[in-house]
């Protein structure tokens, strides 16, 4: 039992008195039971929204992207704002899982495998606004470094937005694995529990004939580790260059060397945001509060506050460095920032990115579970807008007035918006009432030490231990 | 008499550990444990060697980085040079800051992959691969060690038996 200590001052990360198989049988139950009411009407939407669009994108590559509202001087618009965005929630999957990982932070098992599956869904949403704003999709290998016979030219490995390929497919594979690889045992869990041989099929092929020998293990943990050693600085790297995108080009606003930080911190924020959006649902529909805890939402929560601090750092550091540059181009860049055509846009992003997690102060806010649902969706919103000032405000004052225009976004730009979302949920939807979305091996294994039954026993024992002693 | 094997399954992670330790001290031969979960210090009861996968991840990663750096030169440097934004393509190693990033990123896909490949092949994992756990508690809350039986079954049977297994059950290998 000693082997298990852990201090008594940490809160126990599974509630009530469960034991090994109770762990089994509450990840193995929104499998193999059926799907609510509420789950077919959420579903139903989630498609809805998808169909409408996929018709939008068919009208998109079907008549050009005119149909969208980005024009000669906003050549970028909706459609980056959109994928920095669905980047930017993609992080905090691989975040949780590899750093939370490295720091030995046992708060992460309950939590990771749908961070990370979130974080698959929405990188492959991201991806999807690149390739359907090449107008020819069907093209999209040309981004591959393909000889200059087949196509266009060799690839540019000088611009961004080729380094931006190179990170992100990276980015979706290696996470892809990591997520697969944790999901192997838990998918065996699944497939020896199964009833219909049709299920053990299917979970059988799923997972890869895991058997869990002591040398199987040893080599997942080893791998885990190096994955997560891997992952790291490869989720810092990710949008750091989709932030060289912007910083590389010689727009007043874009051109700044505090942008890859600064973005990466705005990328954990809203990740984590949409992390809380996430769970705090599906821990009340799958019956996994006992996993899912109020302390797992409060740590959460500290993260947005943090990340939302650091966000607002960067902003008012932009703010001074373009007034200490004393280059007028930049100054003008921010003044209209905050009080131009645009400033609504500013100043919605100020608050809910800026203002919002401050709340998270106080522990009454940050634990209380309506509270967290509600900022997790305003932080994702301040951080839409954010990506929306950067882009448009930047651009629509080009270098000649002449240019000068406003951005008007069309019903395909918002029904491409909507669709992925829709896309996402559907996704998401799928998932969790097909795959383990607790890693149940995983748990298991800090049982020991921080489920709230064995921490009741050690402390008996210690207490045990005291009063003999005093006897003596 | 060498094809007869013994499974003997626990409930608890801790008496397995236990049980490893007795086993191993009495000098019968475990051939396998099945468990559900990782449970630690196992792999090193066991006396199994450490895993070189890490290594080998570094070693994949050298290669990746190498990939790269022959790509980047072939394409940018010596098979289509272009002056781009008035930056000529002269040498490699001029133009290098600008390749870093998919340098990084090549290193780590090599790395990553590669590494999961050779776990996926070594613990012999992939689609279609048929389990190979005795048991199926093993994968919920039992923990499975196999011993193969040498000299009197029932003295072995006895032995298990009293380092707290819930079932000792005698299975003919084929």
């Amino acid at each position: 039992m000693s082997s298990h200590y852990e201090a008594p001052i940490r809160k126990p990360l599974i509630i009530g008195d469960k034991n090994y198989h109770d762990v089994t049988v509450d990840v193995a139950r929104p499998v193999e039971g059926r799907a609510n009411k509420q789950w077919w009407i959420a579903f139903a939407i989630a498609l809805a929204a998808f169909l409408w669009g996929v018709a939008c994108v068919a009208y998109t590559v079907g008549t050009g992207i005119g149909t969208w509202g980005s024009n000669k001087t906003v050549g970028w618009a909706w459609d980056i704002t959109n994928f920095v965005w669905w980047v930017g929630i993609g992080h905090a999957g691989t975040l949780i899982s590899a750093v939370l990982l490295l720091f030995r932070q046992k708060w992460r098992m309950a939590i990771n495998r749908s961070a990370e599956a979130m974080t698959i869904f929405s990188v492959i949403q991201a991806a999807m606004f690149p390739v359907f704003h090449m107008g020819r999709p069907w093209l999209a290998y040309w981004v591959m470094p393909i000889p200059n016979q087949f196509g266009s030219l060799w690839v540019n490995f000088n611009s961004p937005l080729l380094w931006d390929v190179f990170a992100i497919s990276t980015y979706l594979s290696v996470s892809l694995v990591f997520w697969w690889t944790g999901l192997l045992p838990d998918f065996a869990m699944l497939r020896d529990r199964a009833i219909t041989p049709f299920t053990k099929q299917v979970y059988g092929i799923l997972s890869f004939g895991w058997s869990g020998r002591a040398k199987d293990w040893q080599r997942f943990e080893e791998v885990s580790l190096v994955l997560a050693g891997l992952a790291t600085p490869l989720v810092l790297s990710v949008h750091t260059i989709v932030s060289f995108d912007f910083a590389t080009s010689v727009i007043p606003g874009w051109h700044t060397t505090i942008l890859p930080p600064y973005f990466v911190a705005g990328a954990i924020f809203s990740g984590f945001a949409m992390v809380n959006t996430l769970l705090i649902i599906m821990r009340k529909l799958s019956n996994l509060e006992a996993y899912i805890t109020v302390q797992h939402i409060e740590l959460m929560n500290i993260v947005i506050m943090i990340t939302g601090s650091i966000v607002g750092v960067a902003y008012i550091t932009e703010l001074f460095i373009a007034w200490y540059s004393g280059v007028e181009y930049e100054q003008y860049a921010f003044i209209n920032r905050a009080t131009g055509p645009y400033w609504w846009s500013y100043w919605l992003m100020m608050t809910c990115n800026v203002i919002s997690p401050q709340v998270m102060w106080f522990k009454k806010i940050r634990t209380s579970i309506m509270v967290s649902f509600i900022i997790s969706i305003v932080v994702n919103i301040g951080m839409w807008f954010e990506r929306f000032v950067i882009i448009v405000t930047s651009l629509h004052r080009d270098y000649l007035p002449s240019s000068w225009t406003m951005f008007q976004p069309t019903f395909v730009d918002a029904g491409f918006y909507i669709g992925t979302i829709g896309f996402f949920f559907v996704l998401f939807l799928l998932y969790s009432r097909s795959f383990p979305v607790i890693a149940q091996a995983e748990v298991k294994s800090i049982m020991k030490t921080s489920s709230e039954k064995y921490k009741k026993l050690h402390e008996a024992h210690d207490n045990h231990s005291h009063s003999e002693h005093n006897h003596h | 008499m060498s094809n007869k094997v013994l499974h003997v399954l626990y409930n608890d992670d801790d008496i397995l550990m236990d049980a490893v330790r007795k086993t191993r001290a009495a000098h019968h031969h475990i051939e396998e444990v099945f468990t559900p979960f990782p449970v630690h210090g196992l792999d090193k009861a066991m006396g199994l060697a450490p895993t070189r996968l890490a290594i080998a991840s570094f070693l994949y990663g050298l290669v990746g980085l190498s990939v790269a750096t022959a790509m980047m030169r072939f394409i940018m440097i010596a098979d289509w040079p272009q002056d781009i934004g008035g930056k000529p393509s002269f040498s490699y190693i001029q133009n290098m800051p600008a390749f870093v990033p998919v340098m990084f990123e090549l290193t780590v896909f090599f790395a990553a992959h590669l590494m999961v490949i050779t776990f996926y092949m070594r613990s012999r994992l992939w689609p279609f691969k048929q389990a190979e756990n005795p048991d199926v508690r093993t994968t919920d809350d039992h923990f499975l060690m196999e011993i193969v039986v040498n000299g009197n079954e029932n003295e072995l049977i006895a032995f298990f038996q009293e380092t707290g297994a819930v079932e000792v059950k005698v299975i003919e290998k084929h």
